[in-house]
């Protein structure tokens, strides 16, 4: 069981100690990844993600529960409480999208076979142009694979802790990524420059030249002005598939009211 | 002296690999590397700049460079030893990737890169299925995902193995490698033998042995000093 997990201070870019003492996540806890490009993001996902003890460019320390995690929690996929979705999806292997999963599954210690088929049905709510099972993985676009990962963390990876980094710059519909990510009980941290993203989430982490600067607690405020950009996201998401699909854009729609 | 063997195949990383390996270890241990190529090899002076260790390459030239590795590695052994080395790391070309360059003794690494195909692992053979480690690099280059599926195609080649995925450039989650070689015992220079059959090539003299060095050796391989006089090397 996963309570939370302990992230401790490392070094920033210029080798100074971050100013934190620790950060926790715990179960259930949102938390978006905030800061400049270059500043450090990714790099603090893959931290959690390699469960990282002082041997990361970071010198991070990741502690699970309270405890320095086993090496065999590190390096075996059966027992890593962990899925991330990488900001490079680009998949060399040469397997068709089924095989890819059922390796996948077999890695994780799955046994029920239909995950293979719901994982891609799932991956296909997330995408516009459908994957076909006999596909390579090496032929999907890149929003595809995107979301064929997504789908996989959630249902191959299955895992107490999921991080995602920039998750919209595939143009996925995250509103579809967000709604079945929240509230499951899980921690669920996202890298993003996206302001509806970053506004869902409980917890901000912002990052400067490769250390947390600060971690800032959503306010009440801060919730209505999510709802509202929320709404306005999916106006936005309305246009975009309209225009996608080779209509055109009617008066009302153009109208947008911040209220 | 501890003996270090890293295989794999070309620009899968096992030079990056060395580096992280003498920047930490360095401190604890005189180092000598030895790095065998075909053509050319560039690892003996960038290594020995860098980090100012003994280093050494041999280039096999027309022949397969584990073969050749196989006959001068006694000669290596010696040179390391007697330059008071404590670390032994020994790179391979690893070019056919049917043979293990790995010894009985001291640690016998693989190499893999996480885009080289789900199905090199497999297709290697010996040179991972006789290996006490296989560590995967540039993991910063693809998913999680891609990796695990990688990983246990690797388990399910050689499920004994010892597996560590790294980003070799930044070193990252070596820790376990570095306390497994502080832990291996040191050789034992007259007893060293190959681990598998020897890569054959087209050389039939040497069918089924295992012996190192140049005492068992017919052939053309000439010694890592000298005997540049006669391209037919004749044994000893
Ligand atoms: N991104 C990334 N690049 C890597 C990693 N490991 C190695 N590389 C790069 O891959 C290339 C080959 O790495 P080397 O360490 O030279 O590979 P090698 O196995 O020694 O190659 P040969 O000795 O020529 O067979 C270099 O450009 C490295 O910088 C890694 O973990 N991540
Ligand atoms: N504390 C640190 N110490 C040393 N290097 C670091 C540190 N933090 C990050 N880096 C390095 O800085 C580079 C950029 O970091 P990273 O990729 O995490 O940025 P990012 O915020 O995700 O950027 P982007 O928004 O472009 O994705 C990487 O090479 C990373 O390894
Ligand atoms: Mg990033
Ligand atoms: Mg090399
Ligand atoms: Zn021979």
């Amino acid at each position: 069981m996963i309570k939370e997990i302990t992230i401790l201070p490392g070094l920033d870019k210029a080798g100074m100690r971050e100013s934190f003492s620790e950060i926790t996540l715990t179960a259930g806890e949102t938390v978006s990844i905030v800061g400049p490009t270059g500043s450090g993001k990714t790099a603090f996902i893959t931290d959690i993600e390699l469960l990282a003890q002082e041997d990361t460019a970071t010198k991070r320390r990741v502690l699970i529960n309270g405890l320095i995690p086993d090496n065999e929690v590190r390096c075996n996929p059966c027992l890593k409480p962990i899925a991330m979705i990488t900001q490079n999806t680009k998949c060399f292997a040469d397997l068709s999208t089924e095989e890819f999963l059922q390796i996948h599954a077999r890695a994780r210690g799955i046994k029920d076979t239909k995950v293979i088929e719901d994982t891609i049905d799932l991956a296909n709510k997330f995408t516009g142009e459908k994957i076909v099972r006999t596909s390579k993985v090496t032929v999907l676009s890149g929003g595809q694979t995107r979301s064929l990962l997504v789908a996989d963390a959630i249902l191959i990876g299955a895992s107490p802790i999921i991080l995602l980094d920039e998750i919209e710059n595939a143009g996925i519909f995250k509103q579809e990524v967000v709604k079945i990510i929240q509230n499951t009980g899980k921690i669920i941290v996202f890298v993003t420059h996206d302001p509806v993203i970053a506004l869902l989430t409980q917890k901000r982490i912002i990052m400067q030249n490769g250390a947390v600067r600060k971690v800032i607690f959503r306010s009440n405020q801060e919730v209505k002005a999510a709802n509202n950009l929320l709404e306005l996201d999916k106006k936005v998401g309305i246009i975009r598939e309209r225009l996608r699909a080779g209509k055109k854009i009617t008066k009302e729609l153009v109208s947008v009211s911040f209220a | 002296m501890k003996l270090l063997i890293i295989a794999g195949p070309p620009s899968s990383g096992k030079t990056s690999l060395v580096k992280q390996i003498v920047k930490k270890m360095r401190g604890e241990m005189k180092i000598a590397f030895f790095k065998i190529d075909v053509v050319k090899a560039f690892e003996d002076v960038e290594l020995h700049k860098d980090f100012g260790i003994l280093t050494r390459k041999y280039c096999s030239g027309d022949l397969c460079p584990d073969h050749a590795g196989v006959m001068v590695l006694g000669d290596a052994v010696e040179w390391a030893a007697s330059n008071q080395a404590e670390l032994f790391i020994v790179e391979s070309a690893g070019l056919c990737l049917r043979c293990s360059p790995y010894l009985n003794q001291g640690l016998g690494i693989i190499v893999l890169s996480s885009i080289a195909g789900i199905h090199a692992p497999e297709k290697m053979g010996a040179m991972v299925t006789l290996a006490d480690i296989a560590i995967v690099t540039k993991i910063d280059l693809v998913s999680q995902a891609e990796r695990e599926v990688l990983v246990q195609k690797i388990k399910e080649t050689h499920s004994s193995v010892i597996l560590m995925e790294t980003n070799a450039l930044q070193g990252t989650s070596l820790h376990r490698l570095y306390d497994l070689i502080r832990n291996s015992g040191d050789i034992d220079a007259a007893n060293l033998v190959l681990k598998g059959n020897p890569p054959l090539g087209t050389c039939t003299i040497c069918v089924g042995k295992k012996e190192i060095g140049w005492k068992h050796h017919f052939g053309v391989i000439q010694k890592l000093d000298g005997q540049t006089a006669e391209y037919l090397y004749r044994g000893e």
